[in-house]
């Protein structure tokens, strides 16, 4: 069995099945902050998109890709913006050595 | 859940809700505005391209054009109705050998004319000379440009058409084309290069006037952006890819009741090569005529039945309400 179903992603407001009262406020905000607002829709999807691979989530991944060409990016510029959130992981992983830096300097002589 | 599908017919896209229907569940009643303002002219399925979303199925191996014959009716209406704007399609429309007779005809009326031109058409035999042709005749040129990258462009339209369409805009702005200061008008047509709707118009606009600039010296009047169409070729394309069931509800949901006042069936009367009337462009290719009891043909028809009528719908007209909604001319509305 898959643990991921494409098909789930449209069916994202059965969650409000129960607690609806919660899933609605969480809706209003969700939706608010796509806006265009200081930081365009464009803007808001490349995020969006970033975000979404650094979370690894597939259902967020296949709706900003669809966001992000249905609000003018292209596929270099999505591009960019993937690497961008692989490289903060990538940094955020690396930090880390200081970490074992620092443990390996305490119980070494 | 239920995921109920409704399907007209093989020709039409299987949509989760009916068109009608959503119409009158917003309150809303489709109905032709007044007179006729966009007279859009189909004179066939010759193309020398075969593209991916072509409403039309047009390609270098179809045979069904206009003839003379239906040309001569055709300025005949232009004379005895005046419609303000002669809008003229295909195929590759020059590749009809009544084409320059019907903008010449049309012109010398005062008919503004609208040629829906794919650029690469240029290089074919005989047609070298189209920019100087339509800057002669004042002609307002159409042209699709999918992007303007190659790679999106010829993934849609085919090999080898970014680089000819490059050069097609080169002549036209060399004739004075894309130039406020002339009044030569070159519009672009932006079609997404997939199952996806068109972004915002006017930053789409706004990306192709600042890359076509940087990057080949174009100029351009402006840009329509044009929702594909679920039928024919595309609709093809969305059955082999398996997204017919996605992109259908994708513009189910993005139904905009405000994209309905401006679409174009409700000005335009469309007619095919042999002189059949329909809504629109679209309707053409489903073989959807007008509704029953109005004139069925071009040589039969007057103002009057059609004024205030009914226009007929189908599934595929979710296509021109998703979102900003679109048309020949672009979006309808703000989405």
């Amino acid at each position: 069995m898959a643990y991921y179903e494409e098909e789930d992603l449209g069916r994202f407001k059965e969650v409000g099945k129960h607690r609806p009262d919660l899933f609605e406020k969480f809706m209003a905000w969700y939706e608010a902050c796509q806006e265009d607002g200081a930081l365009s829709r464009r803007e808001k999807a490349l995020i969006g998109l970033a975000v979404a691979h650094a979370l690894q989530c597939p259902y967020c991944i296949d709706a900003y890709s669809q966001a992000c060409l249905e609000s003018g990016s292209n596929m270099e510029q999505m591009t960019e913006a993937i690497h961008m959130a692989s490289a903060l992981r990538g940094g955020a992983a690396l930090i880390h050595a200081l970490q074992a830096h620092n443990s390996v300097d305490k119980v070494s002589m | 859940m239920a995921r109920e599908l409704k399907v007209i017919s093989a020709d039409a896209p299987a949509a989760p809700e009916d068109f009608a229907s959503k119409l009158a569940a917003h309150g809303l009643r489709l109905a032709r505005a007044g007179r006729v303002e966009v007279f859009q002219v189909n004179v066939g399925k010759l193309c020398n391209q075969a593209c991916k979303h072509c409403h039309v199925d047009a390609s270098p191996a179809r045979t069904e054009i206009m003839t003379r014959g239906v040309a001569e009716q055709v300025v005949a209406a232009l004379e005895k109705f005046r419609f303000p704007t002669l809008d003229i399609t295909g195929g590759a429309p020059e590749l009809n050998p009544s084409f320059r007779y019907m903008v010449g005809a049309a012109r010398a009326l005062g008919t503004r004319v609208v040629v829906r031109h794919n650029l690469t058409v240029m290089f074919e035999p005989g047609q070298e000379d189209l920019p100087e042709f339509f800057r002669a005749h004042s002609v307002e040129v159409v042209s699709s440009l999918p992007y303007f990258l190659e790679q999106q462009t010829d993934a849609q339209r085919g090999r080898g058409v970014f680089d000819k369409s490059i050069e097609a805009l080169r002549r036209l702005n060399a004739s004075g084309y894309g130039d406020e200061a002339t009044g030569l008008v070159l519009n672009l047509v932006y079609n997404p290069a997939g199952a996806f709707l068109p972004p915002k118009q006017s930053s789409v606009e706004a990306d192709f006037r600042r890359e076509l600039s940087a990057r080949y010296g174009l100029r351009f009047n402006g840009l329509y952006t044009i929702t594909n169409m679920p039928i024919r070729r595309f609709l093809e394309y969305l059955r082999r890819t398996g997204n017919e069931e996605r992109y259908m509800r994708r513009l189910v949901e993005a139904f905009n009741p405000r994209a309905v006042e401006g679409l174009m069936c409700r000005d335009t009367l469309s007619v095919d090569w042999t002189g059949r009337l329909y809504d629109c462009d679209f309707n053409q290719m489903l073989e959807l005529g007008v509704p029953r009891g109005l004139p069925q043909t071009l040589s039969d028809f007057d103002p009057e039945s059609f004024d205030g009528g009914a226009v007929a719908v189908g599934p595929h007209c979710f296509g021109c309400t998703a979102g900003a909604g679109s048309s020949c001319g672009g979006a309808t509305a703000v989405a």
